[in-house]
C-alpha cells in the first residue's frame, strides 16, 4: 500500500471518529461502483462509513420498455440495431438483443455512436438503428452523429433515444428524500461533461456536501476524505478533487452539441419512473432520426419481476443482498434485473467481489475447458 | 478459368469439391509451406511411430475475428494453443492435425499467410502437421459489419508422449504452494478487443499467443516439483485460479502488485471496462509449483524469451471458504471469480 493511501485512510478513520455517528454516501457512477469494489477499498473503509450505490449506471437504468422497442426494432425486416456492448444481455420483457441476435435478428455490437453510423453508409439497403444509452458521456456523441448523418445525407440512419441526465435523477432521490445521505461522491466521467458546478443545487438547495473525483483508488479515498471533512466540520460545498480532467463549467462544446440537437425531456427510468426533464428528445429539426417515429413503434409498460428489487438497489435504498433474488435465481449467469447485468451495476459488483455473496455463488459455477 | 488478377483469386465453394481444383487448393497452397514425411503422402491419415510411456491427445476448434491481428492470427493460435493444452498436461507435443473449414469468398493470399503461419508455429514448437481435412462452405449472409475476411475456421487435434514420472493433478497441490505466471497477462484478449473496437493506443496491444512446450520443457528439466499446470486462455488467470481453487477445495490469495501487466494493458482494460485477470491469454501458463522450487522455476523461466516477466503472484492457502483473493493494489482486498460468458466492453 501507498503511503498517500495509508494516509488517506487513516485521514477517513480519524474523521469517522470525530463525526461519531454512521455516515452514508453515495457513488452516483456505475464507474465508481465498480472501481470501488475492484480495488479493494470497500474493505479498507472504517466500519461506519457506508457506501451505497445509485442511479448512474446507463444500463441499469435503461427503461425495459427501451430494451422491448430495441428488440421489436431488431426483429424488423431490414434493420440493423447497433448497440454498446453491455445492452446485450439486458433482459426485456421477452427475451434480450442477445437472444435475438441468436435467432437471427441483425444487431452490431459497437463502441460508439460513429461507428453505427458507419455502419449505416456500409449497408445503403437497410436502415441501421443506434440504441443510444447513456449519460451525458455519450449523449454529446450521439448529437455529434445525428448532425454528421444530416449533414451528410445518411438517411438509413436512426436513434432509439434512451439517453438520461445524472442531476435530475440525484435532485429526484433527495427530493424523495427515502434514503438518507450526508453527501454524494460525484461521477468523474459525467462531470468531465457537465462541469463541477452542476451540482450546486445539491449543495444550495438539499445542503448535501458534493466531491467530485476521479476512479483510481487514491482519487476515490481522496474523494471520501474531504466528503467527511465537509461532515465533519459542518458545511456543504461542491469540491472538486479531479481538476486535471473536470472543470467547473464543464466542456462548453460537448454542452452546445447536447443544445444544438436534443431538448430535454421527461422520460422513464428503469424502477423510478418517470422523472421530468431527465431525458433528451430530439429537436424538431432532427426527428426525422428518432427511430420510434420513423418506425411508427410506441413504448410499451415495464413488467418487471415482482421479486427484483433493482428499483430500491438503484437508489441506495437496500443493498443487494436484502433481495431475495439475489445470487439465487438472479446470478451474472441469468440475471434478472438489470442490476445484475451490467459490468458496472450494483448486484454485479457484489456477486464478483464480495466474499459472502461467493460463497453463495461457488456450488452454482462449474468449469469450462480451457 | 483464371482469374486475371491473381490478388483477387479467392476460395470457391469448388475449392471443397474434391476435384482438380481441391486438389490444387492443397497441392499449391497447403502442402508446400506444411510439408513434411507423414503429411506428403496426402493418405486417409498418418502412421505415426511407436510412442514411448503414456499419450495425451487433445483437440480444440479456433474461431476468432479478425483473423490475423498484432502478434499473431488464427493459425498461430490453433497450433500454440493445442500444443500449449499438450504441455500443460505435461506431455511433449509429437504430431498435430489441422482441420481447416474455408468460407467461399476467403482471399487466397491471406490463406496463403495464414498456413505460413501455421506452418512457422509448427517449426517453433517442433511439431508436425501429419495429416488434415479442407473444406468450403457457402458464404454466410453477411452478418452486420462481417466481411469476407471472416471465412476461416481451424480445428486442431495434437498427441503428445506424458513425460515419465510427471503427474499434474490437482489432487496434489498443498497449502503453502506457490503461484507462478510466466509473464504479463491479457495482451491478447485487448489486442483482439482494441482491434475490433477501433480504440489504438501509445504502444501497440500485441497477442502474447506462442507455443510454451519449450518453455516448460525446461522446467521440468530441473526437476521442480510442479503440482499443476493450466494455460490462461478464456477466462483469463482468474478463470484458472477459479478452477484451482474449486478443484482442490483450498483458498490462493494473490498480490495485484505482483501480478505482470504492460501499461498499455493496464490502461486498455480500464478504458474498456474490464478486469485484466478475466482477459484472454495465449501464451501464459499458471503454474503451481512447491514453495522450496520458486526460485528455480523463476529463473529457468526468465532465461526464455517468453519467461523474462515471470513472476510469483501469490500462494495455495487452506483459509476457508475456499476462494481465490487478491490483495489489490490499494491495500484491499476482493474476491476473484471466472468471469461469465464473453466480457464486454462497457458503455462509458
Amino acid at each position: 500500500m501507498s503511503e498517500k493511501i495509508e494516509a488517506l485512510r487513516g485521514e477517513l478513520g480519524t474523521l469517522c471518529e470525530r463525526i461519531g455517528r454512521r455516515v452514508q454516501i453515495m457513488e452516483v457512477c456505475g464507474t465508481h461502483t465498480m472501481s470501488i469494489f475492484r480495488t479493494g477499498i470497500r474493505s479498507m473503509l472504517p466500519a461506519n462509513l457506508r457506501l451505497v450505490s445509485g442511479p448512474g449506471c446507463p444500463v441499469c437504468v435503461t427503461a425495459q420498455r427501451h430494451i422491448d422497442a430495441a428488440i421489436r426494432l431488431a426483429a424488423r425486416d431490414g434493420v440493423i440495431m447497433a448497440t454498446y456492448g453491455d445492452m446485450m444481455q439486458v433482459p426485456g420483457r421477452d427475451g434480450s438483443l442477445e437472444k435475438r441476435r441468436a435467432t437471427g435478428a441483425r444487431i452490431q455490437v459497437i463502441n460508439s455512436a460513429r461507428s453505427a453510423l458507419n455502419l449505416a453508409r456500409e449497408n445503403v439497403n437497410r436502415q441501421v438503428v443506434l440504441l443510444a444509452v447513456g449519460f451525458e458521456t455519450t449523449a454529446p456523441a450521439t448529437a455529434a452523429t445525428v448532425l454528421e448523418a444530416e449533414r451528410d445525407g445518411v438517411e438509413n440512419f436512426s436513434v432509439l433515444m434512451c439517453h438520461k441526465l445524472v442531476m435530475p435523477a440525484m435532485l429526484a432521490l433527495l427530493e424523495a428524500g427515502d434514503v438518507p445521505l450526508d453527501g454524494f461522491l460525484c461521477p468523474g466521467h459525467v462531470s468531465v461533461i457537465i462541469g463541477a458546478d452542476a451540482y450546486r443545487p445539491v449543495v444550495e438547495r438539499y445542503g448535501k456536501a458534493c466531491v467530485v473525483a476521479g476512479f483510481e483508488p487514491e482519487q476515490i479515498l481522496a474523494g471520501l476524505v474531504h466528503l467527511l471533512r465537509q461532515i465533519a466540520e459542518q458545511r456543504v460545498a461542491v469540491e472538486n478533487v479531479y481538476p486535471a480532467v473536470v472543470g467547473a463549467q464543464g466542456n462548453l462544446v460537448a454542452l452546445e452539441l447536447l443544445n444544438r440537437v436534443f431538448v430535454p425531456a421527461d422520460t422513464f427510468w428503469r424502477a423510478l419512473g418517470v422523472i421530468p426533464r431527465s431525458g433528451l428528445d430530439l429537436l424538431p429539426a432532427y426527428s426525422r432520426f428518432d427511430a420510434l417515429r420513423r418506425f411508427e413503434i410506441e413504448l410499451g409498460e415495464d413488467e418487471d419481476h415482482p421479486g427484483c428489487r433493482c428499483g430500491e438497489v438503484i437508489q441506495g435504498k437496500v443493498d443487494p443482498d436484502a433481495c431475495a433474488l439475489f445470487a439465487q435465481e438472479c446470478t451474472p449467469l441469468t440475471p434478472i434485473g438489470p442490476c445484475m447485468v451490467s459490468n458496472e451495476g450494483t448486484c454485479a459488483a457484489w456477486y464478483k467481489y464480495n466474499r459472502p455473496a461467493a460463497a453463495t455463488a461457488r456450488s452454482s459455477s462449474r468449469r469450462v475447458k480451457q | 478459368m483464371t482469374p486475371t488478377n491473381p490478388t483477387d483469386e479467392c476460395v470457391m465453394l469448388s475449392h471443397g469439391g474434391g476435384g482438380e481444383l481441391m486438389s490444387r487448393l492443397i497441392r499449391e497452397h497447403l502442402l508446400p509451406p506444411l510439408r513434411n514425411e507423414r503429411l506428403a503422402p496426402l493418405a486417409d491419415g498418418a502412421v505415426l511411430p511407436r510412442l514411448e510411456g503414456e499419450i495425451v491427445f487433445t483437440t480444440d476448434s479456433y474461431v476468432v475475428t479478425p483473423l490475423e491481428f498484432p502478434g499473431g492470427d488464427i493459425g498461430r493460435l490453433a497450433v500454440a494453443g493445442t500444443v500449449n493444452d499438450l504441455a500443460v498436461m505435461g506431455a511433449e507435443p509429437v504430431a498435430m492435425s489441422l482441420g481447416l473449414i474455408l468460407e467461399e469468398g476467403l482471399p487466397l493470399a491471406l490463406l496463403d499467410r495464414i498456413v505460413a503461419s501455421i506452418a512457422g508455429t509448427a517449426k517453433e514448437a517442433g511439431v508436425e502437421i501429419v495429416t488434415g481435412d479442407t473444406k468450403v462452405i457457402e458464404r454466410r449472409a453477411a452478418g452486420a459489419g462481417a466481411s469476407a475476411s471472416d471465412g476461416l475456421f481451424i480445428n486442431t487435434s495434437g498427441v503428445g508422449c506424458l513425460r515419465p514420472g510427471v503427474s499434474l493433478d490437482l489432487a496434489g497441490v498443498r497449502p503453502g504452494d506457490a503461484v507462478i505466471v510466466n509473464g504479463t497477462i491479457a495482451d491478447h484478449g485487448l489486442a483482439v478487443m482494441s482491434l475490433r473496437s477501433g480504440i489504438e493506443f501509445d504502444t501497440e496491444l500485441r497477442s502474447d499467443a506462442a507455443p510454451l512446450n519449450h518453455l516448460l520443457a525446461r522446467v521440468f528439466e530441473t526437476g521442480a516439483n510442479v503440482r499443476f499446470l493450466r494455460d490462461a486462455t478464456r477466462g483469463g488467470i482468474a478463470g484458472v485460479l477459479a478452477d484451482i481453487s474449486e478443484g482442490t477445495d483450498l483458498s490462493i490469495e494473490v498480490e495485484e502488485r505482483r501480478i505482470p501487466i504492460s501499461p498499455t494493458a493496464r490502461h486498455a482494460s480500464e478504458m474498456l471496462g474490464l478486469d485484466p485477470l478475466t482477459v484472454a491469454n495465449e501464451g501464459k501458463v499458471v503454474c503451481v509449483v512447491a514453495e522450496s522450487d520458486v526460485d528455480t522455476v523463476l529463473s529457468v523461466m526468465r532465461r526464455d524469451p517468453l519467461g523474462k516477466s515471470a513472476a510469483c503472484i501469490g500462494h495455495v492457502t487452506d483459509s476457508e471458504p475456499a476462494l481465490v483473493e487478491l490483495i489489490t493494489s490499494a491495500g484491499g482486498r476482493r474476491i476473484v471469480q471466472r468471469p461469465y460468458g464473453e466480457e464486454l466492453p462497457r458503455i462509458c
